[in-house]
């Protein structure tokens, strides 16, 4: 296949950065995303150019690590994959591809391709959690019952892997089904209840002091998660925030 | 009470409420102005009642203008909130991918709509409060009929509101069914409210559109 990537190119935080035509033959249609971009920076390197600083780590689609706005979509144009799972037999020969960092004022841009998503790790601290001793005496999680509904529920909230394609998708940049998915995979389980009040506050205040944007439900993130993670869980938080704050 | 209106969930949430409240008043409205459709006499009548009444004139009108004006201002807050989150366009954006046109141009159909409001207030609700508390005029229980209908004699005064109820439609095709969610209902019910939703975000808008087109054509 031949390509022409448009990518984005940034030397660092502070610099103003810019698109750049890098045109490239010989990508197979077998290849991943990431692959192609090997490719890239391999003939990048051999020119002695600056290679494309981009995330990625499991390359299996569970860590969450790898990013890329795609011709204008999170992950690209297929469904429920991250972009190490995005294959180039999705795109054709002599396509034009644009490829950008995740946009938001919360996801500051670190150098090219890379972005600094610590806000999520943040929203984390603030409440994602449950505290239990582990001291050698902790009760079995199997122990107690849990209902088969909630529990299925409660795993796939626990399946976001924080990759940021929700907040990328959204037009308004909001983390609305990043933190919902994690107040909802505690929210649903018993041994989530005991810090459910401060929880949802707690990561709801982080979310906000973050500067990611308001949700106006357009369902785009939804679309975008390459876990399939549901709206059901911002419906979930917003309940779970409102009992809080009459709760005080 | 300040962290608490400062939050994004508040926030949404009371655009919602003020939204909904807003789906009850456009009921309302548009069955008393469907009247006008079949009977000049129970038009009259019912918009004698509204236009005299001192629970609707002094208690409800008050909390009418309070709703619209909340949910316009705080439109524009979360909207200019929301472009500060993403500081930086992205070079290619495909919104069209994975959300609804009437969802991503909530701020431009709610825009015709605030206009729309500027155009109707200058034509019947200012006259109205002119004619009943400034120049104090005896009241006349068969006017409101002849009035409406002098309103839709002008071809341009009938396609901008003809416009302005399809603008209207677009918004509530989003508005009226994402409440729901904003308010925390998202279960086994929810399909059939987003039917319900949506085909109510047809059909009273085209109502609308039926009536101004009705008198047009039969003033």
């Amino acid at each position: 296949m031949k390509l022409l990537l448009k990518i984005w190119r940034q030397k660092n935080a502070n610099d103003k950065g810019q698109m750049i035509d890098y045109p490239i033959d010989g990508i197979e249609e077998d290849m991943s995303f990431l692959e192609m971009l090997d490719v890239l920076n391999e003939q990048l390197i051999n020119k002695g150019e600056e290679p494309v600083v981009f995330d990625h780590d499991c390359r299996e689609g569970i860590c969450g690590m790898c990013s890329l706005q795609i011709n204008g979509e999170p992950h690209g144009p297929d469904r429920k994959v991250t972009t190490c799972q995005l294959h180039m037999r999705m795109f054709n020969d002599g396509d034009t591809i644009t490829i950008e960092p995740f946009r938001a004022a919360a996801f500051p841009v670190v150098k090219d391709l890379m972005v600094d998503r610590s806000a999520f790790d943040r929203i984390q601290h603030a409440g994602g959690y449950i505290s239990v001793n582990t001291s050698g005496n902790t009760i079995d999680a199997n122990a107690i019952p849990v209902n088969k509904q909630n529990a299925d529920d409660a795993f796939n909230a626990a399946t976001c892997i924080g990759c940021g394609a929700c907040v990328a998708a959204c037009k308004n940049a909001s983390a609305m089904l990043f933190t919902s998915a994690k107040v909802s995979q505690y929210a649903l389980l018993p041994q989530g209840q005991v810090e459910a009040t401060d929880r949802v506050q707690a990561m709801v205040a982080q979310m906000d002091a973050e500067g990611f944007g308001n949700c106006t439900n357009t369902g785009a993130c939804e679309i975008e998660c390459p876990k399939g993670i549901s709206l059901e869980n911002i419906a979930r938080m917003n309940r779970e925030y409102l009992s809080a704050s009459l709760k005080g | 009470m300040s962290k608490l209106i400062r939050s994004s969930i508040v926030r949404k949430v009371a655009m919602a409420l003020s939204g909904l409240f807003l789906v009850f008043f456009l009921l309302q409205h548009f069955s008393i102005n469907m009247t006008s459709v079949f009977s000049e006499e129970a038009f009259n009548a019912a918009s004698h009642f509204m236009g005299t009444n001192p629970v609707v004139q002094f208690g409800l009108q008050p909390v009418l203008i309070f709703g619209v004006v909340f949910h316009f201002i705080m439109g524009f807050i979360l909207e200019i909130k929301n472009k500060s989150a993403r500081p930086v366009k992205y070079a290619s954006y495909n919104g069209g991918a994975n959300a609804s046109w009437m969802s991503r141009n909530m701020i431009y159909s709610g825009l015709v709509i605030l206009a729309f409001l500027g155009l109707h207030f200058y034509d019947f609700w200012i006259p109205e409060i002119v004619h009943k508390y400034v120049e104090f005029s005896p009241e006349d229980p068969t006017r409101y009929y002849h009035e409406l209908q002098e309103k839709f004699v002008s071809p341009v005064r009938t396609v901008l509101y003809v416009i302005s109820f399809v603008f209207l439609a677009l918004h509530l095709l989003h508005g009226f069914a994402s409440s729901f969610q904003s308010v925390g209902v998202n279960n086994k019910y929810s399909a059939n409210i987003q039917k319900f939703a949506k085909a109510f975000a047809i059909v009273i808008p085209a109502g609308f559109i039926f009536i101004a087109l009705f008198h047009f054509f039969n003033h």
